[in-house]
């Protein structure tokens, strides 16, 4: 047993708070916007430039000048704003967004963080995500646990860095970690997932961490 | 002091030359130039440097500039759609060098404004620090990265008027406004060509003075890449 995709995203949404701008990755980070809780108000960034993204259109109604980050059709809301790429990463960069929930290929306990690359493989670009590791006041992670039977939480990553030091939580299908960015690395295990236990996780991660369950 | 150019041919007139860089705006397919990218590919200029967030999909935008080897190099951000991309890249053909998009956006509009270079912790520790000078400021790392201008830039707006003031649409706004700035000579297609007055100045996105051409493309096509939706409530029963 472990956390599904859906459940994953529950988790996450667990980290935001009434009043927070909130950027939200693609892949299963997009899903949190499912979880918002009711009567939250949380405004979702887009970093293409557009700020209190609504839902998905209804058919016929897409407009192809509206568009996500993830270049998918969506809706402006009463409270909606838009502006350039320059002013959208100047919120960005500049520390005004709140939680960035985002995936990842590989974390290392010290908190690197690494999504955008595969050497030889992989050559698409790291679009925003550099940008907001190194921008936003809280860097959250969802990713599965493992990839092909390997643990994607390290020692040290082996992909090229998005970020150094950058990730402050990493929810993975089997728990929750918690890193500390700043003086000694210090990741900690603080929730298990249903029905997973110590030694399965503990066997599934190749970083170092201490155990704090809440 | 007309801008107005009656055809894109006419809009680019005297302006294209092999080996030159051209800024293209638009993020995804989402407020691309795709008429006055149509008129360079026509114009058959070689060996071109292209400043673009993306690289278009196969066929569409960018995309038309790589299927003919128009291209020498991308500056961008993210060329995850196109296939044509990655085989040139990876063939050698075609010359890369990623940014980090807001680092993408930010040295376009610090070319624009006359600032040689800033400061920035994006990149801090990874692939895109090498090679550049790296500074302090309040106890955090910071990389120097340089500001961008190009040859031409080319502009997708809503709606613009004689003067070359122009007015963008949602978020097919994205990188225009900063790369009409960045061009030596500055190209916008318009879907609205409006009377001189027309748009409130106060609504004004990107003043004159940073257009000198303008060509109007009623119309346009535009295309989504990723087509989403929900169902209706009564539809969900």
């Amino acid at each position: 047993m472990a956390w599904t995709r859906d459940q994953m995203a529950a988790r996450a949404a667990r980290e935001l708070e009434d009043g927070f701008y909130v950027n939200l990755g693609i892949g299963i980070p997009t899903l949190v916007a499912n979880y918002i809780p009711k009567g939250m108000d949380v405004r979702l960034q887009s970093e293409n430039g557009m700020l209190g993204m609504g839902p998905f259109p209804y058919p016929s109604e897409e407009d192809p000048d509206l568009i996500n980050a993830g270049k998918q059709t969506i809706t402006e809301l009463p409270e909606t704003s838009f502006f350039s790429s320059a002013d959208s990463f100047g919120m960005i960069r500049g520390g005004h967004i709140d939680l960035s929930i985002l995936g990842a290929m590989q974390v290392a306990e010290n908190g690197d963080l690494a999504n955008w690359m595969i050497p030889g493989k992989m050559v698409k670009g790291m679009g925003g995500a550099m940008d907001l590791v190194a921008g936003v006041k809280r860097v959250v992670v969802v990713m599965e646990h493992e990839a092909k039977g390997q643990s994607k939480l390290l020692k040290s990553c082996s992909l090229p860095l998005t970020g150094r030091r950058v990730t402050d939580l990493v929810i993975t299908d089997l728990g929750v970690f918690s890193i500390e960015r700043r003086g000694t690395p210090n990741m900690v295990l603080i929730e298990l997932a249903d029905g997973v236990g110590l030694d399965e996780i503990t066997t599934k991660t190749e970083a170092a961490f201490t155990v704090s369950l809440r | 002091m007309c801008k107005v150019r009656s055809t894109v041919a006419d809009a680019l007139e005297g302006l294209v030359r092999d080996g030159m860089t051209i800024m293209s705006g638009g993020f995804g397919l989402c407020g691309i130039p795709e008429t006055l990218i149509e008129g360079i590919e026509r114009s058959g200029v070689q060996d071109l440097t292209v400043i673009s967030n993306n690289a278009g999909v196969d066929g569409i935008g960018l995309g038309r500039l790589l299927a003919t080897r128009q291209v020498r190099k991308m500056i961008s951000s993210y060329v995850g759609e196109n296939n044509l991309f990655a085989e040139q890249y990876l063939s050698g053909e075609l010359e890369l060098e990623f940014n980090p998009q807001g680092t993408l956006a930010e040295r376009i509009r610090a070319g624009g404004a006359g600032i040689a270079a800033f400061f920035t912790k994006t990149g801090v520790g990874t692939l895109i620090a090498e090679g550049k000078e790296v500074r302090s400021f309040a106890g955090e790392d910071h990389i120097m990265e340089t500001g961008l201008v190009a040859d031409i830039a080319l502009i997708h707006a809503w709606k613009g008027d004689a003067e070359g003031n122009l007015v963008y649409r949602k978020t097919a706004r994205n990188f225009n406004p900063m790369m009409a700035t960045a061009g030596r000579v500055t190209i916008a297609e318009v879907e609205h060509l409006v009377e001189v007055g027309d748009i409130d100045p106060d609504q004004i996105h990107t003043p004159g003075i940073f257009v000198s051409r303008i060509v109007h493309v009623p119309n346009p096509v535009k295309h989504i890449e990723h087509r989403t939706v929900r169902q209706r409530e009564e539809e969900l029963v």
